[in-house]
């Protein structure tokens, strides 16, 4: 079928101003993604998942500028033991990263893995992405696996002793960033991986997470402070028997955030936690779209997601459970909260669920409301000022969703810089 | 300590009047009770005093040695030395008890100019006030009274007590949902804090809890006035004859 006549323009339009890079063994898997892309066309405002959030900055040939946001606090995660592996507008930076060699894990860059004819990459890279088009599609995900210029291949096959830490570094105000990593964890095999920063100006991002039986994997991620970069971000999970797949995002200002999960259980008894806290202010615009396919019996899978908006701030969630026929014992819990602090912010959500098994516990809620009156007048009667007050009662609220980040040292350094955002607002 | 003259109470957003000119005075190292029917405005007192929004003084005025309370707001009146234990203590989910335990003792001593305490001297001391309230580690690291029996949530607030040493305690119907023997507990707790400094003001019911907390005074209040004041043989009278009979004397 045609596209429209405004998409196909659009799309013609982006993909005028990109290259296939050079692909070795990933070149099927590029030229596939880019006929997805040319098929689906790009995404416009009347796609039905693209109905809150305005896809254009992110579609359009040339990334907005987006000023560079000075830090004034030490960097995320920087305090721990951690194999750091640095991007600068998306490029890769071997002198900043450590030596990406660690027992019970191998890392490969995916601009190398071009140059190669074999590699175990090519099994996965673009593979998930391509099973998560249906039965919504991504194309922005499609594009990204077609052109992304780099990324990393991590192949983990014990239980790492550190976490593999992602520094995204924004340096230059016009760039224009797509990375890809994949991501495969072996039978039994166990690692956390961290990110943060915002990467550029605009920044395309996928990653591909394939777990095997009773592996494991918590990432943790954080999208950095500047507020004028946007962002379309894609995870895709697959999950094993037994194995478990915990994430949790943060993100602290940013004009357009979009970040889109689509999440496979395919073995018995596996687990699958997604969360999100996010703080804005203003022209802030942040998206969660998510989506679980349950195909497999006894498995579980919760989405927490928490958003405090101000001052005409926009907070999206489209999440999703899918349990598909023979999925019995599905245990599915999904909840999206916002606190609006003023009246000119606005949440909107939509949450889903389509089952087609009879033995399933299914329970979903959304709501939007302002700060308890009854516990700020209990802390204040405590002598607690009205402003301290305030944020203990917001930090409250972002509690469940960051309450499923499993290290306490990561969930400390997580509740720090929400603290420093709300003091810096009183 | 507290001086309460000409109270006069209406609901904000209704042409309700509470309080209808109460008077009440209460000294230093006195523990003064207020008793009386329902809906004769015990609550809505205790909530005007410690600053609660909803409420509009219409005439009166209320002060803590000799300070005007009522222009000030909840968290300056606790500064000032107010204190409300809550009939119904509030679940705060996500603020751990310790925390906000702690957040509060340094709210209050930096507004009052004193220096905070350190962490380890805040751990010392509540550790040592815990203990007598027979309230455990877990309790203290939980959400403030999320999950917590009705005696266990009274009991945290006598324990946010002590950590404050407030002037001025009052006390909303803390005997409510209490069995005996967690009345018993709360009161040792409170009598445990009286003080020659410091005053109390307890509203309850029932005479019950007034044989563990023995007042000094005794007040009836009835349709937003105090009708009534005596020993605490007073409290005994209500006990046997109920308040109709009382107030039919005093009509």
């Amino acid at each position: 079928m045609a596209l429209p006549e405004v998409k196909q323009s659009a799309t013609e339009a982006r993909l005028s101003a990109l290259s296939l890079p050079e692909s070795g063994c990933l070149k099927a898997a590029r030229q596939a993604a880019l006929s997805r892309v040319q098929t689906m066309g790009l995404p416009s405002r009347r796609d039905e998942y693209w109905k809150y959030t305005r896809p254009e900055t992110l579609v359009q040939a040339e990334a907005a500028k987006a000023a560079v946001f000075a830090a004034d606090e030490t960097p995320m995660f920087s305090a721990f033991d951690r194999l750091n592996i640095v991007f600068v507008d998306g490029v890769f930076d071997a002198e900043a990263s450590d030596d990406l060699s660690l027992e019970g894990l191998t890392i490969d860059r995916i601009a190398d893995i071009c140059c190669k004819d074999i590699h175990w990459a090519k099994d996965l890279y673009g593979v998930l992405e391509a099973r998560g088009q249906t039965p919504v599609e991504r194309p922005l995900a499609a594009l990204n696996t077609a052109f992304a210029t780099d990324g990393v291949a991590i192949r983990v096959t014990g239980k790492v002793s550190k976490p593999i830490n992602f520094t995204y570094v924004h340096s230059d105000e016009s760039s224009d960033a797509i990375l890809h990593h994949v991501i495969r964890v072996e039978n039994g095999a166990e690692v956390t991986i961290l990110e943060n920063g915002p990467a550029a100006s605009r920044f395309n991002k996928c990653m591909e997470i394939d777990i095997a039986d009773s592996g494991k994997l918590h990432l943790v991620r954080a999208q950095g402070r500047d507020h004028e970069r946007r962002a379309a971000t894609h995870l895709f999970t697959r999950l094993g028997t037994e194995s478990v797949f915990k994430s949790f995002t943060l993100t602290v200002n940013g004009v357009l955030t979009r970040n889109e999960a689509v999440i496979e259980l395919t073995g018995d008894d596996a687990i699958a936690h997604i969360a999100g806290a996010c703080v804005g202010d203003g022209d802030f615009h942040h998206d969660d779209t998510v989506f679980i396919t349950h195909d497999a019996v006894n498995c579980e899978s919760r989405q927490v997601f928490k958003k405090v908006l101000r001052n005409g701030a926009t907070g999206v969630f489209q999440g999703k459970i899918l349990v598909k026929e023979g999925a019995q014992k599905t245990d599915g819990y999904q909840i999206s909260q916002s606190l609006l602090l003023d009246g000119d912010s606005q949440f909107l959500a939509k949450p889903e669920l389509e089952i087609y098994a009879d033995d399933v516990a299914c329970s979903h809620g959304s709501t939007s409301g302002a700060i308890d009156e009854e516990g700020l007048f209990y802390l204040r009667s405590r002598g607690v000022p009205h402003a301290e007050a305030t944020d203990l009662m917001t930090l409250a609220f972002l509690a469940e969703a960051v309450e499923e980040i499993e290290d306490a040292d990561i969930a400390a350094d997580i509740v720090s810089r929400l603290e420093g955002w709300l003091a810096r607002r009183r | 300590m507290l001086e309460i003259k000409n109270l006069h109470v209406k609901l904000e957003d209704e042409d309700k009047q509470i309080l209808k000119g109460v008077d009440l005075k209460v000294e230093a190292g006195k523990v003064h009770a207020i008793m009386g029917p329902n809906g004769s405005g015990k609550s809505t007192l205790s909530y005007v005093l410690s600053g609660r929004d909803g409420y509009e003084v219409t005439d009166g005025s209320a002060e803590l040695e000799g300070e005007d309370i009522l222009e000030m707001e909840p968290e300056e009146r606790a500064a000032a030395g107010m204190f409300l234990a809550f009939q119904y203590p509030v679940e705060i989910p996500g603020v751990g008890n310790m925390t906000f335990l702690r957040t509060a003792v340094n709210a209050q001593r930096k507004a009052r100019g004193e220096e905070e305490l350190s962490a380890s001297d805040f751990l010392k001391i509540i550790r040592a006030k815990a203990k007598t309230l027979k309230i455990d580690a877990d309790m203290l690291k939980r959400p403030v009274n999320v999950g917590f029996s009705g005696g266990e949530k009274k009991r945290n607030e006598i324990l946010q007590m002590a950590m404050l040493e407030p002037k001025l305690c009052i006390l909303d119907e803390t005997d409510s949902g209490l069995d005996v023997d967690a009345m018993k507990l709360v009161a040792e707790g409170v009598n445990a804090l009286r003080d020659e400094g410091r005053g109390f003001l307890v509203i309850t019911h029932y005479q019950r809890l007034l044989d563990h907390i023995k007042p000094d005074v005794v007040h009836i209040l009835a349709g937003g006035r105090i009708v009534k004041t005596g020993g605490p043989e007073l409290a005994l009278e209500v006990e046997n004859n109920g308040y109709a009979g009382i107030l039919a004397e005093e009509a």
